[in-house]
C-alpha cells in the first residue's frame, strides 16, 4: 500500500508515522524523515518558504519514484508527504515513511525516495528573505545524490 | 494546438505564464522552443540554458521527444522540492 498526498494543510509527523504503520503486523522495520523550512539558507536569513508544483505532473511524479522503490526494496507500506504554498520557519516540508521487514531495505528505500523526490518531482521552492523573495538554486550535491542509486 | 507552461523562475524570467502554439510545422520539443524563441528573441538565453527540464504530458523527456496538436508541454527550471 503507498499513500501519496501533494497538500496545503500542514501535517503531523506523528499522526503520518502513526498512519504508515497502522494495522500492520509485518513490517519490523519503519524508517520515516521529515524536511523541515530552515532559518538559514546558503548564508541568507530565511524567513518562510512557497513551494510551487506543477499539479498532476507532481503526483505522477511521486507515483513513478514509489514505483521504483518498490521493485528495488520490498516494501509493504510507503507514504509520501509534500506540502505546497506558504510555509513558516520549522513547519515541516516533506513526510517519506517507509515500512519493511527487516530495516536494510526500510533506510535504503527512504533516502532513495528523497533522493529522487529531491530532482524528478516538479516542485519548486521559493525564500522569503528580508531582502525580498528568493528562488532556491538546484544543487549538484542533490544530483549526485541521486546518481549513486 | 499545443499548450505551453512555464514554472517558477523560468515563468518569472519571461514574464509568461502560458502559451498556445498552432501544432502545425512543429515535430520536436527542440523545435517548438525554437519557434517560441523566433517568436520572443529576449526569451532565448532562459529557454536555451542547459539547466532547462522538458516535460510533455506530464513526464519529463528530452529535447528530441514529439509534440503533437493537444500536448500539453511544460518548460521547467531545475526542481527544488523536499
Amino acid at each position: 500500500m503507498s499513500e501519496i498526498s501533494v497538500q496545503v494543510d500542514r501535517f503531523d509527523a506523528g499522526q503520518e508515522y502513526a498512519a504508515l504503520i497502522a494495522d500492520d503486523t509485518d513490517g519490523g522495520a519503519a524508517v520515516f524523515f521529515v524536511g523541515r523550512v530552515r532559518a538559514r539558507s546558503e548564508g541568507r536569513q530565511v524567513t518562510g518558504l512557497t513551494v510551487e508544483h506543477y499539479p498532476g505532473m507532481t503526483e505522477q511524479a511521486l507515483e513513478r519514484i514509489v514505483q521504483e522503490a518498490r521493485q528495488r526494496w520490498p516494501l509493504q507500506r510507503v507514504r509520501v508527504v509534500h506540502r505546497v504554498g506558504a510555509l513558516a520557519l520549522g513547519e515541516p516540508i516533506v513526510f517519506v515513511g517507509a515500512l519493511s521487514a527487516h530495516r536494510a531495505a526500510a533506510f535504503s528505500a527512504a533516502e532513495f525516495i528523497m533522493d529522487y523526490l529531491k530532482t524528478h518531482a516538479p516542485f519548486w521552492k521559493k525564500e522569503r528573505t528580508p531582502e525580498g523573495d528568493v528562488w532556491v538554486n538546484a544543487r549538484d550535491s542533490d544530483q549526485q545524490a541521486a546518481q549513486r542509486w | 494546438m499545443i499548450t505551453v507552461l512555464f514554472f517558477a523562475q523560468l515563468r518569472d524570467q519571461l514574464g509568461c505564464e502560458s502559451v498556445s502554439v498552432p501544432a502545425q510545422d512543429i515535430g520536436t520539443l527542440a523545435a517548438l522552443r525554437g519557434h517560441l524563441v523566433a517568436r520572443n528573441p529576449h526569451w532565448q538565453p532562459h529557454l536555451e540554458a542547459d539547466s532547462v527540464l522538458f516535460a510533455v504530458n506530464q513526464t519529463l523527456v528530452k529535447a528530441e521527444h514529439p509534440v503533437r496538436a493537444g500536448d500539453e508541454v511544460a518548460f521547467m527550471p531545475p526542481v527544488t522540492g523536499g
